[in-house]
């Protein structure tokens, strides 16, 4: 791919405009041991779209996920952020670039009130040390309550008004996955990563869920990749779908032209056979 | 009305994030700090400063220091007792060689001393959790007992191998040495105990506690959005170091004025303090000050009931006393796993809909 290609923004298959190339992930190859978890994949997330990977049970995409995230330092291949080449990084580095991620198996601060858990989200825009903290009155204060303003925004955003100052134990689990959400969010990130979002909830919670997660894109412009096995919710949300099977990459390209690929259908969808 | 929120409407984040958001609690808070400034220093004697503020005082912000770490940071220490020691052993060696400085710089500076110490055997902590980390705090306590033990030049070389505190003053009043008032070194503790919990307040109301609780309730969520695992950790043994160092530091130079160190810092201190902050209450101030009130209140009510009032020989007494403690202990666990602090929380949500609890 060219430069010149890769900045220029394009026009998806519904006619939004997304931008150019935020993420490009280049010849990717994970191995645990003997076992390569993901296999010479390439793929670009683009600014502002909303970017679906699928792929059966075992295909890699969560830890695809945890490659971009910072949890695995892939053993072949690049990772190119905002047109630079990523060294390998901690976690905690990948987040100050700008990059938030959900988990799939819910990972709150259990012990924490929701504001708190939400708050978290906001360290990496915080800046005063120690001893100012230590002394409250001032910048630390100051620094808190605008923070606080901004996480305000976010839990009017998602309409969790009410359970403010639950204890987040004590939530059900379709508010915790909101939560969870209005902690990533709360970052302010440029790339926002969601592992299965949707996933146990009921229909309901389904379509708040992805009210958000459209708003969210559409609202803030943030870029989004999610991995979801709701084909329904996939097909409809993402402008772009990467599909994997055993490590693989299967296809890539719009809902349509996936659903179309042969390949893809034999994996994944399923055919009718007669 | 009694402990209502209703009619007290929150306009601003600063309101709403105040430490008693109920003014009943506000109230109890001023008139507490107010009792403890201005009645008990004119009605206290050398009975109840030795037998109970001294060392409920000192206990408290070294509970205090090991809630920080244990409560809000999730990283269990055993090594408490020997990082008092170094408080103690920081301060005599400051009291002895400048002898001009005020000794609450001294014990400040034991503070940070501590804090350094801390740090040092917090490295450990970013490969091990939980047992494997305590008994790596174990080895810190066995190490520093030695050290002050065999290591004269901490000691001054003196023959009996203790340290005692020299005369200091504040303010022209004595505070260490022989001749003090109870008032007097009552005052100097309570100042360190009320600074020492507004700043555990300050840290864990803000981005600095976010990241410790952060790290104990998931640290690979925490490491995702954003936090540093070896700041977090090593900020936590610092600060948490630092108030086990003026405790140690007040409890050689105010309270018991000489010290042998593997007597006064034994293991059996770390079990105490790691004991009230359980009972206390894990990742609580509050909870801080009930553990230590409790295990220092509790064996010198049992004397007095048991002993003075019951009449009982003073041997039976003392043995009756471990039982009883121990006993109550496990009781109060059973009860409330999350100790004193806890309790008092429901008992207070309980208050606020009290009549109509639904």
């Amino acid at each position: 791919m060219s430069v010149a290609e890769a900045t220029e923004p394009v026009s998806t298959a519904d006619g939004r405009q997304i931008g150019g190339v935020l993420m490009d992930m280049r010849h990717i190859t994970l191995r645990f041991g003997g076992v390569e978890a993901i296999k010479d994949i390439s793929f670009d997330i683009r600014e502002g779209e909303i970017r679906a990977i699928i792929g059966p049970n075992g295909a890699g995409k969560s830890s695809m996920l945890n490659v971009i995230s910072g949890f695995y330092n892939p053993q072949e291949g690049e990772v190119w952020f905002r047109g630079e080449r990523r060294p390998p990084m901690k976690p905690y580095q990948v987040a100050r670039q700008g990059i938030a991620r959900t988990f799939q198996n819910i990972a709150l601060f259990d012990g924490m009130s929701v504001l708190d858990n939400i708050m978290t989200g906001r360290l990496t825009h915080m800046r005063t040390g120690l001893f100012r903290q230590a002394v409250w009155r001032g910048g630390a204060q100051r620094e808190e309550m605008a923070n606080r303003e901004v996480v305000e925004k976010i839990i009017d955003f998602l309409e969790i008004q009410r359970i403010r100052k639950t204890p987040v134990g004590r939530l059900p689990y379709g508010l915790k996955k909101r939560v969870e959400l209005a902690r990533a969010l709360a970052a302010e990130p440029n790339l926002l990563l969601l592992d299965e979002p949707m996933a146990g909830m009921n229909v309901e919670e389904k379509e708040d869920m992805s009210r958000f997660i459209l708003d969210v894109n559409d609202e803030f412009g943030t870029t989004i990749a999610l991995i979801e096995h709701d084909m329904g919710v996939v097909m409809d949300l993402s402008d772009r779908v990467v599909v994997m099977d055993y490590g693989r990459k299967i296809g890539d390209g719009t809902p349509d032209e996936v659903r179309a690929n042969p390949e893809v259908i034999d994996a994944y969808l399923g055919v009718a056979h007669d | 009305m009694i402990y209502r929120e209703a009619g007290d409407f929150k306009t601003s984040y600063v309101a709403d994030s105040q430490t008693f958001p109920i003014r009943m609690d506000r109230r109890a808070y001023w008139a507490a700090l107010a009792v403890a400034f201005l009645v008990i220093p004119f009605v206290i004697n050398d009975y109840w400063l030795n037998a109970v503020f001294l060392p409920f005082l000192i206990y408290a912000i070294a509970a205090l220091g090991l809630n920080i770490l244990t409560g809000y940071c999730g990283q269990v220490s055993l090594g408490t007792g020997g990082f008092m020691a170094v408080g103690a052993y920081a301060c005599y060696k400051l009291m002895t060689a400048f002898p001009d400085i005020n000794i609450t710089l001294h014990v400040i500076a034991a503070g940070a001393i501590t804090a350094g110490v801390g740090v040092l055997f917090g490295l450990p902590s970013l490969r091990i959790k939980g047992f494997y980390l305590a008994v790596a705090t174990l080895a810190a306590q066995f190490f520093l007992v030695w050290l002050f033990n065999r290591v004269p030049w901490f000691y001054n070389y003196s023959a009996s191998g203790q340290i005692s505190a020299p005369e200091r003053t504040v303010l022209g009043v004595p505070i260490t040495g022989a001749a003090t008032d109870a008032w007097a070194t009552y005052l100097f503790c309570l100042v360190f105990v009320v600074a020492s919990a507004w700043i555990a307040r300050n840290l864990t109301r803000g981005s600095v506690g976010r990241t410790w609780m952060a790290i104990r309730d998931m640290d690979i969520a925490a490491e995702i959005i954003g936090v540093s695992p070896l700041r977090a950790k090593l900020s936590a043994f610092a600060v948490s170091s630092f108030f086990i160092g003026i405790a140690g530091a007040l409890f050689f130079a105010v309270y018991l004025g000489a010290v042998e160190v593997g007597s006064a810092f034994g293991i059996d201190k770390s079990f105490l303090v790691l004991f009230m902050v359980i009972i206390g209450g894990l990742g609580s101030i509050l909870g801080s000050f009930l553990g230590a009130g409790f295990m220092v209140l509790l064996p010198v009510f049992l004397t007095n009931v048991l002993r003075d009032g019951l009449g009982w020989p003073t041997t039976l007494v003392a043995h009756l006393e471990l039982v009883i403690v121990g006993a109550l202990i496990i009781g109060f666990l059973i009860a409330e796993p999350h100790g004193l602090a806890a309790l008092w929380r429901t008992t207070k949500e309980k208050l606020r809909s009290w009549p109509f609890p639904y």
